[in-house]
């Protein structure tokens, strides 16, 4: 079983990579909404300073959401995720794949970018490690839930606009705690006990949202 | 009960024979809750003739979550047992919540301004009932989505489980949020024990506003079924 998942994380990941300019375009758009954020709010550093760790969140919700719209897409058009359905694999081991996978090609850049988009809002140097450790624990859960939103909105009309809709009320906690980690670092405060609650909503998902998504799955090809 | 209406045509007839009842008891208790909310119960001695709009306001916040529940329970007995009915419902019930939850931010932004002196605040409960509204658009948009109402139906389904395991994960981070990022403002309004003089009309309210409920959501469920014959009779004709 863990082979085949491994595969298939293997293919999409390989495929995603043929299509680098894709994914470099994710990176882009990341330091692109910074800048725009940093050109409506002013120069003003303590002001950027203050903000900062919010717009680092907020920009990775929406990166994450950009490369959703193609995660199953190619799969379902070309008959691809039929076969998948028919396979012995259950659909839950598939929609965990793809969510791993949308995170090694979507949610590793998060990660990477986070630090520069720190620099860029020249945030204090002790909020890299909690932010890094923040972003390695949040960003799967976007991916996963993003995952259940792109198998929902397969086959509908206007899926672009439709699927932010859906996902990014349900992105609210991950926001929530994600910044609430950085502020408490900034003010002084500890922080673990929301790296914990982050945690808990991962685990959380990742039980929950793959079922879901190959529920999700099972509806669209019927 | 779940099997009996698994025709819908038992449904129907069963709406007839209610419908005009319910009609009648919605009026008649709005009237009644209307009169006893506006002239009957006593003004509060701090907020004065103002609190007068808690008696649209917690009913329809009361109808706004619950009908979420509701809409949630339907789907899960649509999914399950491919409840015909069960779908129709939760489709029907959206639009109904929605309104609610519209209600719910109106009016009190409409109480917050005199009593808060803003339209708006980011307090806890404001941005939960807010993201409740989101959750309640995705939901409609989802489900007229497809071309094929039933994976329309089968995917909100889906959603307004998933929003059911989420609500309270979003109102416990929307606290925890709020309780640290604006610590004592000028929000923190907690509601003392209530007199029965105002209880009695906001229950009255309350009965009234799920009485509404329940009229409206068997109308949008009839029109939706008589849609749905409408929508067989065409592709016979065109065959």
């Amino acid at each position: 079983m863990l082979n085949r998942i491994g595969l298939l994380i293997i293919k999409d990941v390989k495929l995603a990579l043929q299509g680098a300019s894709d994914t470099g375009m994710t990176f882009v758009f990341l330091l692109l909404a910074c800048t725009l954020f940093q050109f409506s709010i002013g120069p003003d550093q303590t002001l950027l300073i203050k903000v900062g760790g919010g717009v680092i969140w907020v920009v990775a919700l929406l990166a994450t959401i950009l490369s959703l719209e193609r995660l199953f897409i190619t799969d379902f058009e070309d008959g691809t995720l039929e076969q998948y359905f028919l396979s012995p694999m259950s659909l839950v081991f598939f929609a965990l794949a793809k969510a791993i996978s949308h995170w090694l090609t979507t949610g590793l850049l998060v990660i990477i970018s986070a630090p520069i988009i720190a620099l860029l809002y020249s945030l204090p140097n002790e909020v890299f490690l909690p932010l890094f450790l923040s972003m390695v624990i949040g960003t799967p859960i976007l991916s996963l839930i993003g995952t259940l939103g792109a198998a929902l909105t397969l086959g509908a009309k206007r899926s672009g606009v439709l699927m932010p809709l859906i996902i990014l009320p349900l992105y609210i906690p991950v926001l929530i705690f994600g910044t609430l980690v950085i502020y408490n670092v900034m003010y002084g405060h500890n922080y673990n006990s929301f790296l914990i609650v982050l945690i808990g909503l991962l685990l959380l998902s990742l039980a929950l949202a793959p079922w879901a998504t190959a529920c999700a799955l099972r509806q669209a090809i019927e | 009960m779940i099997n009996y209406f698994s025709n819908p045509n038992r449904f129907l007839k069963l709406t007839e024979k209610l419908l005009p009842w319910l009609v009648g008891l919605t009026i008649l208790f709005f009237l009644v809750g209307v009169y006893f909310g506006l002239l009957y119960s006593p003004a509060d001695y701090q907020q004065g003739e103002t609190v007068r709009i808690m008696y649209v306001h917690v009913p329809a916040a009361w109808l706004a979550l619950s009908c979420y529940a509701f809409m949630a329970a339907m789907g899960a007995l649509s999914l399950t047992y491919k409840h015909p009915l069960a779908g129709i419902a939760a489709r029907s019930a959206a639009p109904i919540g929605a309104g609610f939850t519209v209600i719910v931010i109106i009016t009190g932004s409409l109480w917050g301004k005199p009593i808060w002196g803003t339209w708006w605040v980011w307090d806890a409960r404001l941005s939960s009932v807010l993201v409740l509204f989101f959750l309640y658009l995705g939901h409609i948009a989802l489900s007229h989505a497809f071309e094929n109402p039933l994976r329309g139906i089968r995917a909100s389904a889906i959603l307004a489980l998933v929003g059911l395991v989420n609500i309270p994960i979003i109102k416990f981070s929307v606290d925890w949020w709020n309780t640290l990022h604006q610590p004592a403002s000028l929000t923190r309004f907690d509601a003392p024990a209530i007199d029965p003089s105002m209880l009695i009309p906001l229950i009255i309210m309350a009965l009234a506003f799920f009485l509404y409920f329940l009229t409206i959501l068997l109308v949008r469920i009839k029109s939706e079924l008589t849609s749905q014959k409408i929508r067989a009779i065409n592709i016979k004709m065109i065959k």
